[in-house]
């Protein structure tokens, strides 16, 4: 849970919009409506809005959900820059694209949808939000040397060959003292 | 298959049921409306599309009755509680009640969507129909007029206006068909699941736009736009006469058709639906008037806040949950949460941990002050059937580990007054979590139930596991330094805490071992992919034979 980010919802707004958009222009133009010219310009639109708003954007806070198979609608929305990354250009794109659905009665559900989707987005704009990609992170290793103690560099001091040769017949004279006490590594 | 249709039988025979309800409805609808003789004449002007936009109506009647009854909290309280006599498979239905409020509602989208899309061809003939664009029969019955002795037909009267959209918003149909279908968008956009787990508030308002929806949909028909002819003295035989519609009125065997509209119907499918769910709401309402007392409240480690409350004439059962409305933070909120304590004590209680902007809210003025909260419930979920298990296994993933906390005391309290209604004889209990610090309220209550069970000499009766599904190197070098101890190093507790998630299918064959012909409840508070897991496993390790070992899977959802 967090902060309410207004354009998570316009983006569900939007496409569920751009989808209204398209089915409507569709049978306008299969139903050869009057004034089909309106549905064929709305089969474009609505194309065109799901395309700029499947991919879905970065949360600013907690994790985010891709859609399926958005990365290659995510790397052509970031390609356009600041143009898809602000909210008040998208604002104002949507608000210009419903006007002519309004025109015609298939596709004014569309209209009234995508203006809708257009003021939340606008209120997303206000509030400071913007569009993120969402990119696969790059898996960064752990450098793993810190948890590696270092290795000795050199042998254990040890007194010369002949005291450390095993004496069978003098066990107690064969004990030895370490010239370096040895303590436990923690 | 035979263990799939022990735990899955019921559901899809209700589903079956239930589509075989719609399926039959479209069908019924569709003939009635494309075969019917009343409507040979309006079937002239629109063709199938009359009857493509009638069926999905009657769907939607049906659907839109449906919807409401699923969210009746109280209500499905109260059939479960009667159900106590009629088997834990008849309630086990009952937790189901939003995957069903969901897929009814992907129904009514739907259908909405046939409907909207014939009713736009409709428009449309209609129209041209007016303006004489197609036949002479067509132009004949549009241009009849509601005037003295006759009726209309075509419902669009004027010829100067020619646009659609004028029609449909100076029409009752027209307009709240518009704003319904509008209301019924925006719930469904809120509703996506990104949505609602992550701004339920936006969720829950924007949800309240059913009250527009269904007085749209009552008031939907007043219009009577959709006509069919009626018996006139003499007859008119549409078959004699519909190629000489200019002689209508003036021979004998044709006088003009008279039309009438279809009675709404609407009303009739979704009035008791309404009315149960007004109930519903002012029962909670009722209940929320009722004054809460403080008993105690206490910070527990890693912000988790226990409030101890005292109501009137409250009676809970285990694992059962209830919301609460803190005025002082939002008026309209109100949030689900299980309760912690047994019924056996005389509070109840729950433990509220730091989630998001109202919990964090909550948390913080309730150190300061205790401030008027509101209860509504307690709600039943599948917990309250753990006792009817012989044998039970509990799985509680981090903070769902909660209603067990109400059931793992009411053991207790019942083993102590040796109660005749427990019929459990052992409990697994496994709890899942991925931080030590979230374990210290409820390692105290196993503490206190592992040295009860001990003093008793029933250390058999209830087995625990606890995991730590997230631990590091340091975790690692601590536990194997302290391994030869007692207790364990993170709880404190006898039994060791485990690394890393279960081996589900060791468990569940362990328990098989252990009981060989008993009737295994498996109960899970947590995500949604352990739910699928744990419920892949019970059909298993279930057989069909009633002598063995049964697995039945039994989730908790809010």
């Amino acid at each position: 849970m967090g902060k309410i980010e207004w354009a998570m919802w316009a983006n569900e707004q939007a496409l569920a919009s751009g989808l209204i958009l398209l089915t409507g222009g569709i049978v306008g133009v299969a139903g050869q409506f009057r004034g089909w010219q309106f549905a064929a310009y709305a089969v474009a639109a609505g194309v065109f809005v799901c395309l700029l708003e499947y991919p879905r954007s970065k949360r600013s806070k907690g994790t985010s959900v891709e859609r399926s198979g958005q990365y290659c609608f995510t790397v052509c929305v970031k390609a356009f820059g600041p143009l898809t990354r602000n909210y008040y250009v998208r604002a104002f794109l949507h608000a210009a694209i419903c006007v002519p659905g309004g025109f015609m009665l298939a596709t004014v559900l569309g209209c009234v949808c995508l203006g809708i989707a257009s003021l939340i987005y606008l209120v997303a704009a206000i509030r400071g939000e913007h569009w993120e990609p969402i990119l696969p992170r790059k898996e960064v290793r752990k450098p793993i040397t810190e948890s590696i103690k270092n290795p000795p560099q050199n042998p254990p001091p040890r007194p010369p060959a002949e005291i450390r040769r095993k004496r069978v017949d003098d066990l107690e004279g064969a004990a030895y003292d370490n010239p370096i006490s040895v303590t436990d590594n923690e | 298959m035979g263990n799939w249709i022990i735990n899955h039988g019921l559901t899809s025979f209700i589903l079956v049921v239930w589509m075989g309800i719609n399926i039959f409805l479209f069908v019924w609808f569709y003939f009635f409306y494309d075969l019917g003789d009343q409507f040979f004449y309006t079937r002239h002007l629109l063709g199938s599309a009359l009857a493509w936009a009638r069926a999905p109506a009657a769907v939607l009647n049906f659907n839109c009755l449906l919807i409401l009854l699923p969210v009746c909290r109280n209500l499905l309280s109260l059939l479960r509680g009667s159900f106590v006599c009629c088997g834990r498979t008849m309630r086990k239905q009952l937790d189901k009640n939003l995957s069903f409020h969901k897929l009814v509602a992907y129904m009514i989208g739907l259908m909405t969507a046939v409907h909207m899309i014939a009713h736009l061809l409709n428009v449309e003939w209609y129209n041209n129909s007016r303006q004489g664009i197609y036949d002479k029969l067509s132009t004949a019955l549009s241009n009849l007029e509601d005037s003295g002795n006759n009726t209309y037909l075509n419902p669009i009267r004027k010829t100067d206006i020619q646009i659609p959209t004028y029609f449909v918003f100076t029409t009752i149909a027209g307009l709240t068909g518009v704003i319904i279908t509008l209301a019924l968008i925006l719930i469904i956009t809120s509703s996506m699941e990104v949505i609602r787990r992550s701004y339920f508030e936006v969720f829950w308002y924007t949800h309240h736009l059913f009250v527009i929806f269904f007085a749209g949909l009552v008031f939907h028909g007043a219009g009577r736009i959709v006509r069919s002819q009626t018996k006139t003295d003499p007859p008119h035989n549409f078959t004699l006469c519909k190629d000489r519609s200019d002689e209508w009125g003036r021979i004998p065997e044709c006088p003009i058709p008279q039309f009438a509209g279809g009675f709404p119907q609407t009303w009739m499918w979704v009035i008791g639906p309404m009315i149960l769910y007004l109930c519903e709401r002012l029962l909670r309402f009722i209940r929320y008037m009722q004054a809460v007392r403080y008993r105690k409240i206490v910070m527990r480690p890693s912000k988790v806040l226990e409030l101890q409350l005292v109501k009137n004439g409250f009676k809970m059962e285990v694992g059962q949950y209830v919301f609460l409305n803190c005025p002082a933070i939002s008026q309209l909120e109100w949030h689900p949460f299980t309760m912690t304590s047994a019924p056996e004590e005389d509070f109840f209680s729950i433990h509220i941990r730091s989630a998001g902007d109202w919990t964090d809210k909550l948390i913080d003025i309730q150190m300061e002050f205790a401030w008027l909260m509101g209860v509504d419930g307690p709600f039943g979920t599948a917990s309250e059937d753990v006792f009817d298990y012989e044998v039970s296994m509990l799985v509680g993933a981090g903070i769902g580990v909660t209603p067990f906390a109400s059931i793992l005391k009411s053991i207790w309290y019942k083993f102590k007054d040796s109660n005749p209604k427990l019929r459990t004889r052992k409990i697994y209990f496994y709890w899942l979590c991925r931080e030590t610090h979230a374990f210290e309220w409820f390692a105290d209550l196993l503490q206190v139930l592992e040295k009860e069970m001990e003093e008793r000499g029933m250390a058999d009766f209830l087995t625990y596991k606890l995991y730590l599904t997230k631990w590091d190197q340091s975790h690692a070098t601590h536990v194997r330094v302290h391994s030869d101890e007692d207790t364990d190093v993170v709880t404190g507790l006898k039994q060791k805490t485990y690394y890393g998630r279960p081996a589900w299918d060791k468990e569940f064959e362990q328990v098989r071992k252990e009981n060989p012909t008993s009737v295994v409840g498996t109960f899970l508070c947590g995500p949604e992919a352990l739910g699928t897991v744990l419920e892949k496993k019970c059909v298993k390790y279930s057989d069909v034979d009633p002598r063995k070992t049964k697995f039945y899977f039994n989730k908790e959802n809010f």
